[in-house]
């Protein structure tokens, strides 16, 4: 990204540095477009030499995908239900990346912050209206979220323990953590094949977005991206973590409050996370149980390197993914294949997005003189 | 809910409806009748999801009935999608979920928004008061078959002492061990049942060494309860003790020490299910039994099974058919209390409520 130039006056000089800082920026967006679609190609062409090794028609394939996931207005909706929990898990991923942390602890997160949601909504049922309530629950879902991962920046922070690690183990035991409770002292004890808490009832469920079948946990976490990419992009702290995570030393030797940039991130992460984990209980579940631990913190992994951690990117590959797996059902029922093949897509996919990684700057195109800051 | 989805629906039924009816009249065509299953895991997991799939695969052999099927769909809003999908993208009447957590609320609610479509789930969770009547469940009492297991088992150990792996303490894995342990006292009251709680489905890793450490500890008989037995089974065919199976067929598993396994036989509701859809007729709601109606089995004898033992289970076969009861009162608890106080029918509901396990287990639930 380039720095911001503010418009100063109206000196031709200044318009004319515009106008050429203005085809530097299109020029150099260009290629974050073009290298993926390129890349995109190319995971369909081997996809399709696999296919035609396997005796099945690519066409039929790639038919079944556009239908299965985006061809008419339920699979539309499918996909973008399934994209909904993706788009925060992936930025739990994407905004400690931005300071240079490897943080793979989302799953732990998005589990209790759908289990605190859940727990902090029993006591209130019947008693406080819906609104309030839920708003409640979100609150909490997303503070424990924010508390959970938090613990591992403070590690990191505090102690140089390694985030990655960290955080990994630390969402073992959250799972751990939530089914004591769940199998334990919060356990719904009507509900005795499959421990689980309390249901917070339908009348405190999350809607649907009006006009559609997708919860809006959908919308929620598109604001979410975008608000992030605001931060990250446009302000003086989304400037000073994107410079941590240039060099935390160079970060250090500035002045710049590298501790409390990663404590942030890492709570931002986590907050993110744990709204999913809100959406999956209100929305969705309507409890805590078992169920939350669907991988959807795994799979935003996935979703923000492919993204680049790039908040608004991460919207679009979430969408892709979520049209990704629910096409997935159809070709295994119209084609007779098993659940693998689309993984093996999704797998091929990754490998020649993140392979395309080094195709960057490469290619004179999208070059300009005299412009080489980049980050 | 909108209209949209609905209207949708009706839109894309209808075109179904005209494209297979066309130039047949009113009267639906043969093969108009689509079957939707989802499964939790692979179809191929030697547990759980692969006795549903042999069924699924029995099924498609009925003429005029079309399955579709979804292996590897998590108890999310994943499950309630691709039950959707089917029902919007290949015009499935008939929708089998066949994992505990699709019920509630993912088929609650399907089964109020698609109220044309059938909706059957593997549990015993349907209530008539509470629940939409396009809605049922369907379940097998497996205990019976694990009780057949018990018989043949007591007559497999020498050293008396059999293991049990079992995943969660809850009502339907105790009642397994209880039967499987009052089966084992029908044929060799002195035998011991030792059973160790993962904690969890499918742990691999802990049902690897919950088998060892049976063996270790002087068992020659090794059963489970837990979602795929493939381990349990291989690692006991390893260290060279027998096996019960759970589930489905291990029986290749374990070539030379397999005796017999607690199978369900999803196959006789699946057709009957089938069977009502292709006349038009209305589908039970509620479809529970055993050896009695033909609804669980035995694996095949393997070459762990001696003379004897097949003699005995067979015999238990029978009386189970003639509904002999296995819950015969008072029974004691591992603990010295009377828990079960009266002669329970096979298919009592009491047998869903499960907390203890009966004396001569080895074991604890907390």
């Amino acid at each position: 990204m380039t720095g911001v130039s503010e418009p100063i006056g109206v000196l031709p000089a200044v318009v004319a540095e515009e106008q050429r800082d203005l085809s530097v920026r299109i020029r150099r967006n260009a290629e974050y477009v073009v290298i993926p679609l390129f890349a995109l190609a190319a995971s369909v062409v081997l996809f399709s030499l696999f296919l035609i090794a396997i005796g099945k028609s690519p066409l039929t394939f790639f038919a079944l995908v556009e239908r299965g996931g985006f061809g008419t207005a339920f699979s539309l909706q499918n996909t973008l239900q399934r994209s909904a929990p993706l788009i925060l898990t992936a930025l739990a991923v994407a905004i400690p990346a931005r300071l240079g942390l490897i943080m793979i602890g989302g799953e732990g997160a998005l589990v209790m912050g759908g289990f605190a949601a859940a727990v902090s909504a029993i006591p209130l049922l019947g008693h406080v209206p819906p609104l309030p309530t839920l708003c409640l629950m979100a609150l909490v879902g997303v503070f424990v979220g924010a508390g959970w991962v938090g613990i591992a920046g403070l590690l990191r922070y505090a102690r140089g323990v390694n985030e990655t690690i960290a955080s990994l183990l630390l969402t073992y035991i959250g799972i751990a953590t939530m089914n004591f409770f769940v199998e334990g002292s919060f356990r719904d004890i009507s509900n005795p094949n499959k421990p689980s808490t309390k249901p917070i009832g339908e009348a405190y469920m999350v809607g649907k977005i009006p006009g559609t079948d997708v919860h809006w946990g959908f919308a929620v976490g598109i604001a979410v991206a975008i608000a992030l990419h605001i931060l990250m992009t446009r302000t003086t702290f989304g400037f000073a973590a994107r410079m941590t995570g240039g060099s935390m030393r160079a970060a250090q030797a500035q002045g710049l409050p590298v501790g409390k940039l990663i404590i942030a991130c890492t709570m931002i992460a986590g907050g993110c996370a744990g709204l999913a984990g809100f959406f999956e209980v209100a929305a969705i579940q309507g409890r805590a149980n078992a169920s939350l631990i669907a991988g959807y913190g795994f799979t935003g992994i996935l979703v923000s390197f492919l993204a680049r951690h790039n908040a608004i990117a991460i919207i679009f590959v979430a969408i892709l993914f979520g049209g990704i797996v629910a096409s997935g059902g159809l070709v295994q029922r119209r084609m007779d294949m098993p659940d693998a093949t689309v993984l093996l897509l999704q797998g091929l996919t990754f490998v020649v997005l993140l392979v395309s990684e080094t195709l960057y700057g490469r290619f004179k195109i999208f070059q300009v003189a005299g412009a080489a800051d980049r980050t | 809910m909108t209209k949209l989805p609905l209207s949708r629906r009706r839109f894309l039924q209808v075109t179904a409806a005209g494209i297979a009816s066309a130039g047949a009249g009113v009267a639906r065509a043969a093969d108009n009748v689509t079957i939707g299953i989802v499964y939790v895991g692979p179809r191929d997991d030697f547990g759980w999801n692969q006795a549903h799939a042999v069924a699924a695969k029995a099924l498609k052999q009925v003429p005029g009935v079309k399955v579709v099927e979804e292996e590897n769909v998590p108890e999310t809003d994943a499950c309630a999608k691709s039950m959707e999908s089917m029902i919007n993208l290949d015009g499935a009447e008939l929708i089998f979920g066949t994992s505990f957590g699709y019920f509630d609320p993912f088929m609650i609610d399907l089964a109020k928004k698609y109220a044309n479509v059938e909706f059957r789930h593997a549990a015993a969770l349907w209530n008539a008061a509470k629940h939409p009547h396009n809605l049922g469940s369907y379940f097998g009492y497996l205990n019976q078959a694990h009780y057949v297991d018990g018989v043949a088992a007591g007559l497999s150990t020498k050293s008396n002492k059999i293991g049990f792996v079992a995943a969660k303490p809850i009502a339907l894995v105790l009642n397994n061990i209880n039967s499987f342990t009052l089966g084992v006292k029908r044929t060799n009251p002195h035998a011991a049942v030792q059973v160790i709680f993962t904690g969890e489905w499918s742990l691999p890793v802990r049902e690897a060494e919950a088998a060892n450490a049976f063996v270790d500890a002087g068992c020659d008989v090794v059963t489970c309860h837990v979602d795929g037995p493939k381990v349990v089974i291989e690692t006991a065919e390893k260290r060279g003790v027998k096996t019960c199976g759970h589930n489905a067929s291990q029986a290749p598993l374990a070539p030379k020490g397999f005796i017999t396994g607690a199978e369900y036989k999803w196959e006789t509701i699946y057709k009957r299910f089938a069977a009502n859809l292709a006349k038009g007729e209305k589908l039970p709601n509620e479809v529970v039994g055993g050896y009695e109606s033909d609804m669980v089995q035995n694996t095949a004898f393997g070459a762990g099974a001696s003379e004897e033992a097949r003699s005995a289970a067979l015999a238990a076969i029978a009386d189970l058919k003639a509904k002999k009861p296995i819950y015969v009162g008072p029974l004691k608890d591992n603990k010295g209390k009377v828990v079960v106080d009266k002669t329970y029918d096979n298919l009592d509901p009491f047998l869903f409520q499960i907390d203890f396990l009966l004396e001569g287990v080895v074991g604890s639930i907390t």
